[in-house]
């Protein structure tokens, strides 16, 4: 088995008499694909910003590639190759898609304390830039405001900007969110062929997608692992068909 | 690109803008054909303000921080001129490197503190900080207090036999002149800059940037200080050309008339913030010409212009395109 790249020790999280995270522990291998399902409000989002840094835990550790990052800002743990989409799309609606994508390029590219070149004739930003979201299907669309475009585009655009850092783990919380089947298809088919060249922990109510992509899934509820294994125990898993999968809504 | 569709408005636009600055370059000698030779003192302080406004653009239209407290630096800058002309000394050199360095140290540490919190939080403490130096000012009776510091004589640049007379009202005008097109200059290749983009992104979505690896207290905190810095030159060119300094130049309504310019001209352009302090002084001066309550009518103005120019007066030369950063 691969190395563990991701070792999470006894999370814990409470807002008030919540526990959203209820001592998770998870470990995650190197370049295997990790899917979180649950159902709402299982704590799945709230796990994974404890893990890229936008929440702090109450107790437990969150170790990457062997450091402790339990305590380490977002754009620290950024820096060490940790990335992230969200769930609600968060791309800067004022630039245009090439403008976003080179942001995310920047950010990984020296600093940013250039006051007088222009950016936009920063050859090595834009170029890029435009290799990303070539990948992700958006080149064509580069110049366009992000205001301007669909939805089933602003959630290319998020993994666009989360692969931009050239990462080691990505934290992917619900790409499919909101998307239509075909949409779905294609970005399944995109993160099946980014497979195995990074570690990717994913979150997503589809579960077309989460059978076809994932090595290993993680059945969070309330706050709480109930279960972890391979796509065909967790379907035989009495437990998590009673708890989650067994009422036949698979959407 | 997407702009060339809409390079007939960009016309429009950039037109309106060559009109303004020709407008400002050319008025020491407009003035006086007009018959209107006070109009050369309604531009050095549209030029002062604008430069003022240019650089609370910078954090609040581009950078997403709603300072209401802008006006500290102005005084900073002001009192640092006057403090030192109080003790005889008018060395420029001097004064003004001071002033500068000064409203930078400041910035840094006000912005350091206001930087940890956010929204109206923001808002709320940057006016805090900026009564408390408006306080200091007024409690300032060595530098007299509330009635001010009369300043006797501007600052002085001398080398060797060269000496730039700022006493001169023709010199005063154009470095005023020469300062504002700098500042323009400087702050249209800032916010398209690396660190410019930074900074826009800040504003657009600072969890996303803390995500994609940006560091938001460092490069908001940078970009804090440098408004503060040129907030604090127009403060050194006010005290010059008032030849006067009081608290009144850092009380928090000049902090809300900076932000009023800010939006009435075009929050997030470099330029709409000259294009708000001039239309903001020539009516504020023609409306307290008519009236005595001219704020009841200049109130309603402001409110119709955030109403139905949201890209305030210098947006609605951009057509539907976007003005130009």
């Amino acid at each position: 088995m691969a190395e563990v790249i991701l070792d999470v020790q006894g999370l814990v999280k409470s807002y008030g008499g919540l526990m959203a995270t209820d001592n998770v522990s998870l470990q995650v291998h190197e370049n295997e694909v990790n899917a979180i399902i649950g159902p709402n409000g299982a704590g799945k989002t709230t796990l994974v910003s404890q893990l890229t840094g936008e929440i702090s835990p109450d107790a437990g550790h969150v170790i990457f590639a062997g450091r402790d990052i339990t305590t380490l800002p977002p754009h620290k743990r950024s820096h060490l190759g940790i990335a992230r989409s969200f769930q609600i799309t968060s791309v800067f609606l004022d630039l245009t898609i090439l403008e976003n994508a080179a942001l995310a390029v920047q950010a990984h590219s020296g600093h940013s304390f250039h006051f007088l070149k222009p950016a936009r004739d920063d050859i090595t930003l834009t170029e890029q830039a435009m290799e990303i979201l070539d990948r992700v299907g958006l080149a064509d669309r580069a110049h366009l405001a992000a205001r301007t475009v669909s939805h089933g585009e602003h959630r290319q655009l998020e993994i666009a900007m989360a692969l931009a850092s050239n990462p080691r783990m990505l934290f992917l919380d619900e790409p499919m969110a909101g998307m239509g089947p075909e949409e779905s298809t294609r970005m399944t088919e995109f993160l099946q062929s980014i497979k195995g060249s990074v570690t990717i922990l994913l979150i997503e109510h589809d579960m077309d997608a989460v059978f076809a992509l994932a090595d290993r899934i993680t059945v969070l509820v309330y706050g709480k692992i109930i279960a972890v294994g391979a796509p065909e125990e967790i379907r035989n898993n009495a437990e998590v068909r009673q708890a989650y999968l067994g009422d036949g809504e698979e959407a | 690109m997407a702009g060339l569709k809409n390079s007939s408005s960009h016309k429009v636009g950039i037109a309106f803008r060559i009109v303004i600055l020709a407008v400002c370059a050319l008025m020491p000698v407009i003035a006086p054909l007009v018959g209107e030779p006070y109009w050369v003192d309604i531009f050095v302080r549209v030029m002062i303000w604008a430069i003022a406004a240019i650089s609370l653009d910078l954090i609040l239209g581009f950078g997403g921080m709603v300072s209401f407290g802008h006006a500290m630096f102005f005084g900073i800058g002001g009192y640092t001129v006057g403090i030192l002309a109080y003790y005889d000394n008018f060395n420029g050199f001097i004064q003004w490197p001071v002033a500068l360095l000064l409203s930078a140290l400041v910035a840094a540490v006000v912005g350091a503190i206001c930087m940890r919190t956010k929204g109206v939080y923001f808002i709320m403490i940057t006016l805090a900080f900026a009564q408390m130096i408006y306080f200091l000012g007024v409690s300032a009776e060595e530098f007299g207090s509330d009635d001010g510091l009369t300043i006797y004589g501007r600052s002085e640049f001398k080398v060797g036999s060269l000496s730039l007379d700022l006493g001169d009202p023709m010199i005063f005008y154009y470095v005023v002149f020469f300062f504002l097109v700098v500042v323009l200059w400087f702050v249209h290749r800032l916010v398209n800059s690396r660190f410019g983009m930074v900074i826009r992104g800040m504003k657009s979505n600072e969890g996303r940037m803390a995500a994609i690896g940006f560091d938001p207290f460092r490069y908001k905190l940078t970009c804090f200080v440098i408004a503060g810095v040129i907030c604090g030159l127009a403060g050194i060119l006010m005290a010059n050309s008032e030849e006067y300094v009081s608290p009144d130049m850092m009380h928090w309504t000049k902090s809300g008339e900076l932000i009023f310019m800010v939006v009435l001209g075009g929050m997030g352009t470099v330029f709409g913030p000259l294009t708000g302090s001039l239309v903001f002084l020539f009516l504020s001066e023609i409306l307290s010409n008519i009236t005595h309550n001219w704020h009841l009518i200049f109130g309603p103005f402001l409110v119709l212009v955030v109403l139905f120019a949201r890209r305030g007066i210098d947006g609605l030369f951009w057509g539907r395109g976007k003005p130009h950063g």
